[in-house]
C-alpha cells in the first residue's frame, strides 16, 4: 500500500524519504519524513495551510488518508491538530476568521472548490468532538436526525431500520434498545460518545474523524470506543487525533506527528513509535516534551 | 520552611480571615433586610390606602317606575333622574328647601340613573310598580362609611354638613344602608365621579397596546437577534450595530414617545391617543432589551450543539432552528416577558402621545382613544377626591398584581428549563 514516491509527490517532500535507514532528521529540518502518501488515496492534501486572521497555525501540510485505514494523529497541544482534522471536513468554515488554501480531494474532488456543497460533504466526512455532544432530545432522535434531514428514509420503519443498525454498529444497541425515547444526554459519557458515533454513522459516512474521542472517558469506555474503532475500520476511514501514544499504537495502522503547525513524520504506526526518523517525533514519542 | 512552621503562620491568619468574612455576610445580609423593609413599607402603604377601594357603598330607595314618566317614545332616553329624586323626597318628606333637596339627591351617584335604566330596558315589565333597589351611594357617603370624613371636625371642615350626615344615619339605622364588593371598579371606564370610576377601560387600553408590542417586538426582536448571532459577518458594519442596540436599550423612555409624536402621530398621522400608536412606540422601547436578552439567550447555547448539527451536515439554517433556538427559547421568553412587563409599566411615552386623556369608553378596538394602567394612575393620583386617592392604589394593587404574574412566570419559565444539556 506505501509508496515512496508518487507521481504527485511535490519536491519538497522528497528530503523526507531518503531517510528510509533510521537516519535521524534533524530537530530543524521541517519537511516530512516519512510515507506520507499512499497509492490509492481516499482523500488527499497539498500545501494546505490555515491561518487564523495572521496566525498560521498550519504550514503547508501534504497527506494522503487512504482507503479503510485509521490513521492517527498525535502531537503536542496546540501544534494544530484539531485545525487540520477540522480541514478535512471544513468545519472551520465556522471561524470566520480562519482561511484555508492548498488542495484537499476527496475521491478526487476539491472539497474547498467553490462549486462543492458543505452539506453533502460532512455527510460523507462525518466527526466525533472531544466531547460527548449528543443533542438534549431522545437517543432515538439523536440519530434519526442527520437521516431526516438529509432524506435517506422515506417511511418511518425504514428510519427505524437506520437508528438501530447504526446503534448496533456502534456498540449501543443492546444498552439502550429499551430506552430510545429518553434523552441522550442521560447516558453515560462513554455511551454518550457512542451516540455521537452512532449519529455520525447513521447517515452512511465515508470518512470519520474523530478528535480525541476518548479524553473525557475513563479507561473502561476508552476501551469499548477503541474496540469500536477498530471494527468501524472495516468499512469506514477513520482518522482519529489523540494525545494517548498507546491509544495510537492499538487503534492505528498509520501516524502522523504534527509539530508547530508542521507534519514533521508520516509512517506506519509499529515503525514511527519504534524506529522513528524524525530527532522531534523520538523526542515527543519519549516523553521529552509534549 | 518546615510543615509545622507553615501551619502556624496559617492559623494566626485564620482568625482575621474568618472575620472578615463575617463582617460581609452580616452586611450582604444587612443591604437586604434594609430593601426588604422598604419593600414592606410601600406594599403594606398601597395595601392599606387601597383595600377599601374593593368595597363599596350602597343605599336602597323604594323606586316607583311610573308609567307616566317611562311610558314615552324612546325608554332609553326617559328621566330616570327623575325617578330616584321622587323616591328620594319621598322618604325623607321633612325636606323642603331647594338647596337642601339638591344636597338629598346628592346622597346617589348620578350613575344610578344608568343602572334603572339598563334594568327598565332588560325587564319592561317593571314599569308600574315599585321595587326596593341597592344604588350606589355617592362617593361622599362611602368615605363617611369608611370613616374617612371626621364628623367631630366643625361642619365648615368636612365635605358633609351635619343635615346631610342625619340622613345618611337614619338610612343605616333603616337598614338601607350596605357595603358590597365593588364590581364597577374593575368592570368600568373611567368617570368624574369617583364611585363609579373603574380600571376597565385603562385596563384594555394596556392590553391592545401590549398585544401591538408583543406581536412586533416578539418576532423582530428574536430575528434579529438571531440574525446578529448566528448569521452576520462580524465587521465595522456589525459592531455599529451592536454599540447602536445597546445604546438604544439605555434611552429614556420618554425620548421614544417624543419619536412616537413625531413620527407616528405628525408623519404618519396615526389616530391620537390610540393603543396602535401606544403599542407601536412601545414596541420601539422594548426591541433593543428584546434583541439583546436574545442574543445572549443563543450565546448560552454551548457552540457544541452547533457543531454537532453541523457535523453531520445540516445547514446553518437546520442547526440554528432545530437545535440552538429550542434551547434558547426559554431565555428568549424570559427576557420578551421582562421587557413586556416593562412595557406594561411605562407611562412617559404614552404621555407624549396623548394617552392621557380622560376617556370614558372602553376602547373595542386599537384605534379607539385609550389610556393604560400606569396613566390612569397617575390621572387619578392628581385628582383631588379621597375616593380617588384608594381608587389609585387600587389600581396599582391590580397593576402590581399583573407585573408579578408576569415576573413570576419569567422566574418560572428560567427555573424548569435552565441547562439541558
Ligand atoms: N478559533 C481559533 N482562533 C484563533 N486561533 C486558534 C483557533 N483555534 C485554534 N487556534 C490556534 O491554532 C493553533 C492550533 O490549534 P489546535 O486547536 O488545532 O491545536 P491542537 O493540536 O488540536 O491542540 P490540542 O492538542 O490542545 O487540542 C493554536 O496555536 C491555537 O491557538
Ligand atoms: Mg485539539
Amino acid at each position: 500500500m506505501l509508496q515512496t514516491l508518487s507521481s504527485t509527490t511535490p519536491p519538497v517532500i522528497e528530503s523526507g524519504n531518503q531517510t528510509k535507514t533510521r537516519a535521524r532528521v534533524s530537530r530543524d529540518d521541517r519537511n516530512t519524513a516519512g510515507h506520507p502518501f499512499v497509492d490509492k488515496p481516499r482523500m488527499s492534501c497539498r500545501d494546505v495551510n490555515v491561518y487564523y486572521g495572521d496566525k498560521k497555525a498550519i504550514n503547508s501540510v501534504s497527506i494522503d488518508i487512504a482507503e479503510n485505514e485509521v490513521l492517527a494523529m498525535i502531537g503536542p497541544s496546540g501544534c494544530g491538530k484539531s485545525t487540520f482534522l477540522r480541514c478535512l471536513n471544513r468545519m472551520n468554515d465556522t471561524i470566520a476568521i480562519c482561511r484555508v488554501d492548498g488542495t484537499i480531494k476527496l475521491d478526487d474532488q476539491d472539497i474547498y472548490d467553490k462549486k462543492i456543497d458543505v452539506v453533502p460533504l460532512r455527510a460523507q466526512v462525518g466527526m466525533v468532538f472531544q466531547k460527548p455532544n449528543p443533542f438534549p432530545k431522545s437517543i432515538y432522535e439523536n440519530v434519526a436526525y442527520g437521516p431526516r434531514i438529509h432524506g435517506l428514509a422515506d417511511a418511518k420503519t425504514e428510519l427505524d431500520a437506520i437508528v438501530e443498525r447504526s446503534l448496533i454498529k456502534a456498540g449501543l444497541w443492546d444498552e439502550v434498545k429499551d430506552r430510545l425515547d429518553q434523552p441522550g444526554t442521560g447516558l453515560s459519557g462513554g455511551q454518550q460518545q457512542r451516540l455521537c458515533i452512532a449519529r455520525a454513522i447513521a447517515v452512511g459516512p465515508e470518512v470519520i474523524l474523530m478528535d480525541e474521542p476518548c479524553s473525557a472517558l475513563d479507561p473502561i469506555a476508552t476501551a469499548t470506543i477503541e474496540e469500536l474503532i477498530s471494527e468501524l475500520k472495516l468499512q469506514y476511514t477513520i482518522v482519529i487525533v489523540t494525545h494517548n501514544m498507546q491509544q495510537a499504537a492499538r487503534v492505528s495502522q498509520r501516524t502522523a506527528y504534527f509539530h508547530l503547525g508542521d507534519l514533521l513524520e508520516v509512517g506506519q504506526t509499529d515503525k514511527l513509535f519504534t524506529r522513528p526518523s524524525h530527532q522531534l517525533t523520538e523526542d515527543y514519542i519519549t516523553g521529552r516534551f509534549g | 520552611m518546615s510543615t509545622e512552621k507553615t501551619m502556624h503562620i496559617v492559623q494566626r491568619g485564620l482568625g482575621k480571615r474568618y472575620r472578615q468574612e463575617k463582617i460581609f455576610k452580616l452586611m450582604g445580609l444587612s443591604a437586604i433586610l434594609f430593601s426588604l423593609a422598604f419593600l414592606v413599607f410601600l406594599f403594606s402603604s398601597i395595601f392599606l390606602n387601597g383595600y377599601k377601594a374593593f368595597y363599596q357603598t350602597a343605599v336602597s330607595i323604594d323606586i316607583f317606575f311610573d308609567p307616566a314618566v317611562l311610558e314615552v317614545k324612546d325608554p332609553a332616553s326617559a328621566n330616570y333622574n327623575g325617578l330616584i329624586k321622587e323616591s328620594l323626597r319621598n322618604a325623607f318628606p321633612e325636606v323642603k328647601k331647594r338647596k337642601q333637596k339638591k344636597n338629598l339627591y346628592g346622597l346617589v351617584s348620578t350613575s344610578a340613573s344608568f343602572h334603572l335604566r339598563d334594568m327598565v330596558l332588560a325587564d319592561p315589565g317593571l314599569v308600574g310598580q315599585t321595587k326596593t333597589i341597592w344604588l350606589l351611594a355617592d362617593d361622599d357617603v362611602d368615605m363617611l362609611m369608611k370613616s374617612y370624613i371626621d364628623r367631630d371636625l366643625p361642619q365648615a371642615d368636612r365635605r358633609m354638613n351635619d343635615l346631610e350626615i342625619s340622613w345618611v344615619d337614619k338610612l343605616i339605622a333603616e337598614g338601607r344602608v350596605t357595603s358590597r364588593f365593588n364590581i364597577g371598579f374593575f368592570t368600568n371606564g373611567d368617570s368624574r365621579e369617583p364611585e363609579s370610576a373603574g380600571i376597565m377601560g385603562a385596563a384594555m387600553g394596556s392590553m391592545y397596546m401590549l398585544a401591538i408590542t408583543l406581536a412586533l417586538a416578539f418576532p423582530i426582536g428574536i430575528g434579529a437577534a438571531i440574525y446578529l448571532e448566528e448569521f452576520a459577518v462580524k465587521n465595522r458594519l456589525t459592531d455599529i450595530i451592536e454599540v447602536n442596540i445597546n445604546n438604544l436599550a439605555a434611552v429614556p423612555s420618554i425620548v421614544f414617545g417624543l419619536l412616537g409624536l413625531a413620527v407616528f402621530l405628525n408623519f404618519f398621522e396615526l389616530p391620537r391617543s390610540a393603543p396602535l400608536v401606544g403599542g407601536l412606540v412601545l414596541f420601539l422601547m422594548t426591541l433593543p432589551t428584546i434583541i439583546i436578552t436574545g442574543r445572549v439567550a443563543l450565546q448560552s447555547v454551548p457552540p457544541s450543539i452547533r457543531e454537532a448539527a453541523l457535523g453531520i451536515g445540516a445547514s446553518k439554517m437546520q442547526a440554528v432552528f432545530h437545535h440552538v433556538l429550542p434551547l434558547a427559547m426559554p431565555g428568549m421568553l424570559t427576557g420578551t416577558i421582562i421587557g413586556m412587563a416593562r412595557a406594561l409599566g411605562e407611562s412617559a411615552p404614552l404621555l407624549m402621545i396623548g394617552m392621557v386623556a380622560f376617556i370614558v369608553d372602553i376602547p373595542t378596538g386599537i384605534t379607539d382613544p385609550a389610556t393604560a394602567l400606569p396613566v390612569q394612575i397617575y390621572l387619578w393620583a392628581d385628582s383631588p377626591e379621597r375616593a380617588f386617592v384608594e381608587r389609585t392604589s387600587a389600581a396599582i394593587m391590580v397593576l402590581l398584581t399583573f407585573l408579578i404574574l408576569m415576573n413570576g412566570t419569567a422566574v418560572y419559565l428560567r427555573s424548569k428549563f435552565e441547562r439541558r444539556w
